[in-house]
């Protein structure tokens, strides 16, 4: 198919509309909006055969692609910041019912104060809920994670809801050339929905979300934690069968220029493009740099973690949210994945963009320099103004 | 009618809301989807590995109920469309008034002006019953709860309870109605024209809780009778704009038999037995005097 250009959330509406999700429920909140209004565009012109309900809630919201998805509707929904926070119940409740829903997060910082702006805080806040987590550099994967989310999904070795992120403004807004699939490719790939014991299937009841004492709860979450052990292979399992269709190779994370790199920095995201920039500037100067783009953040892939930073002079984590009192969330499972699996290179945590503070090349290079010249601290806060 | 909520749940002796969930699921022959909201119904009727429930239940949270079943229908309305579903399915949802009053009442207002096809059951106790009877938006005035109890100070619950049923009624839906398990023959009536609404429809049903409300369990129906011939429950029904009373609050207001005082009502039940001490007279002619209002404002309605 030609090429186009489009923004992220555009993107991430016209794959919804080649997959032709059952149930779409849509709240507004920027910088998502611009997916549900897009969507409700297809719905208005008869292109999609989608039931599209306008919720009075993000929390509703959540409730009805529960509820959808149980039925045996494949189900989607886009957020953001508060509109995650505000979900966050239900996130839980999708994750343990083990419902293959798909939901586009358009990262934004949390309230308060205020702001509208990119950062990760929203999705990060919800790293423990049991939703497989996938980040986004560009317009292309926003399109593509969209796309393959679904198959992950619905893996029956995982039917795991699927968080795609993409950040705020950066990539939602932002205009970019894109190659999308045609649309008989998208439905190929994606297949059709295969639910479980669906509620609509009346002759075979079931009974969805039943009260779980003591005697089997954990089980039950050491299932939750076996399917997302399972999703390891099954992202990268969807992501080489989508690269045959495509031509687009995805991993569970990108290596740039690392190879013989004595610092890297792991970022996700937009900043992992930035940083390609950043490696290319600093290789052309003589610095032995490289990048590492981690696409999927839950799981978390430690084993390929650890052994892409093993034997490095600096590592630096960037971190485009933090945990108060600690430090950035993403440095907390890095450093975790290196200990245990007995990788020995310095670690860094660089805390920045908050709010959607602009960081650009030159704001990055420093987080190399720091290493090289030995001023880099445990944790750094690239950018603030004190 | 098959069986669709089993015996053996773990519900209260003398509970009125296996009473009332068993006549509602009465009024239709077809297939049902039900949703559940967190509370005493879906603990006591679905503990794992063990369900009550021989027809398909859904039960995510407490605030959610209105919104699941507006994606059950939701994927219901799309599968149908894509000739993946032909059976002719209804769906209901039940909640406590908790659930409905309070926590879960966005949800429901959305649900209803979205114009889902489901109708929505309130099982009416008056109060938190499942987590040990604290106070709701549909506690009565002067009852005392474990969040507002009678004191040497303050005599229960300081406020009147919102009418709902109107609230809902504002809505502009096919089919709301206030019903009681004693007169099952009229609550049966308006759960089969829920179920057959074409749109949302609502039922707010008086289930008295023995454990709550303080009084012997083998008397639940007996209280659901007072709660309607006292005037503090009338059985009513608004239908595309029209209200009508039904049951004995119809007979009452026609003349064919008396109001019982309500005074029946108050000393019928332990919650309200402090409001009997002459001190607190004041608080029972508020009560009567809402009651009144109340009483006069639906006549009201009903002639228009």
């Amino acid at each position: 198919m030609k090429r186009l250009a489009m923004n992220g959330d555009q993107a991430v509406a016209l794959s919804w509309k080649q997959i032709d999700p059952d149930v779409v429920s849509s709240y507004p909140i920027t910088p998502q909006t611009i997916i549900v209004e897009t969507f409700a565009e297809y719905v208005a012109n008869g292109e999609v055969g989608t039931e599209y309900i306008c919720s009075e809630s993000e929390h509703s919201s959540m409730s009805m692609c529960i509820g959808a998805s149980a039925a045996g509707a494949r189900s989607a929904t886009a957020t953001a910041s508060a509109g995650l926070a505000y979900m966050w119940e239900m996130l839980y409740i999708a994750a343990s019912m083990r419902l293959p829903v798909v939901m586009t997060v358009a990262n934004r910082a949390l309230s308060g104060p205020i702001n509208i702006h990119c950062d990760h805080s929203d999705a990060m806040g919800a790293r423990d809920s049991g939703w497989i987590q996938i980040y986004a550099e560009n317009v292309q994967e926003a399109y593509d994670n969209s796309i393959m989310s679904f198959r992950i999904a619905e893996d029956m070795g995982v039917r795991l809801p699927v968080m795609n992120c993409l950040d705020g403004f950066i990539v939602t807004h932002a205009i970019e050339s894109m190659e999308p699939l045609d649309d008989d490719a998208v439905k190929k790939f994606v297949g059709d929905f295969k639910p479980i014991h669906p509620l609509l299937d009346v002759k075979s009841p079931h009974s969805f979300g039943p009260f779980d004492m003591p005697e089997y709860y954990f089980e039950h979450k050491y299932a939750q934690q076996k399917a997302m052990e399972n999703a390891l292979d099954v992202v990268r399992k969807v992501s080489d069968e989508y690269a045959q269709i495509s031509g687009r190779k995805y991993d569970l994370l990108e290596c740039y220029r690392c190879e013989d790199a004595e610092y890297v920095a792991l970022s996700i995201g937009s900043t992992a493009g930035t940083m390609k920039q950043v490696v290319d500037d600093l290789r052309a100067e003589g610095h032995k740099v490289g990048s590492i783009k981690l696409r999927l953040f839950r799981p978390f892939p430690f084993q390929d973690v650890a052994k892409v930073l093993d034997g490095r002079k600096g590592v630096a984590v960037l971190d485009r949210a933090l945990s108060f009192g600690a430090a950035g969330p993403l440095f907390a499972d890095v450093c975790s994945a290196m200990f245990g699996n007995s990788s020995s290179s310095p670690a860094f945590n660089y805390i920045y963009g908050l709010g959607g503070r602009d960081v650009g090349v030159e704001d990055l290079k420093k987080v190399y320099f720091d290493m090289e010249d030995g001023t880099a601290k445990a944790v750094n806060y690239l950018g603030v103004k004190l | 009618m098959p069986v669709r909520l089993t015996e053996g749940h773990r519900l209260c002796a003398g509970c009125a809301e296996p009473i009332v969930a068993k006549q509602v699921l009465l009024a239709t022959d077809k297939p049902v989807v039900v949703a559940n909201a967190t509370g005493c119904f879906e603990v006591s009727t679905s503990g794992f590995p063990q369900s009550a429930w021989e027809v398909p239940w859904i039960h995510t949270a407490f605030a959610t109920t209105a919104a699941t079943i507006s994606g059950v229908e939701s994927a219901y309305v799309s599968l149908k469309r894509k000739g993946k579903i032909s059976e002719d399915i209804r769906f209901v949802a039940f909640g406590g008034d908790g659930a409905t009053y309070d926590i879960g009442l966005q949800a429901l207002s959305g649900a209803i002006e979205r114009g889902h096809r489901f109708m929505y059951v309130c099982l009416n106790n008056e109060a938190y019953m499942n987590t040990g009877i604290q106070r709701s938006g549909a506690t009565q005035r002067g009852a005392s709860t474990t969040t507002c109890p009678s004191g040497t100070c303050i005599p229960g619950k300081k406020e009147i309870p919102k009418d709902l049923t109107k609230i809902i009624a504002a809505h502009k839906l096919p089919y709301a109605a206030q019903a009681s398990p004693h007169n099952w023959k009229d609550l049966i009536a308006k759960a089969a024209k829920g179920f057959e609404a074409n749109g949302p429809s609502f039922l707010n049903i008086i289930t008295p809780c023995p454990r709550g409300w303080r009084y012997d369990g083998a008397n639940t129906i007996e209280m659901a009778k007072l709660a309607v011939e006292t005037g503090m429950w009338p059985l009513y029904e608004y239908e595309n704009g029209k209200w009508t009373l039904t049951g004995e609050t119809k007979r009452i207001a026609e003349g064919k038999m008396e109001r019982r005082p309500l005074a029946d009502w108050l000393k019928a039940q332990g919650r309200f037995k402090h409001l009997l001490a002459p001190e607190w007279k004041d608080v029972v002619d508020d009560i009567q005097n809402n009651l009144d209002a109340s009483w006069d404002e639906l006549l009201r309605l009903t002639k228009l």
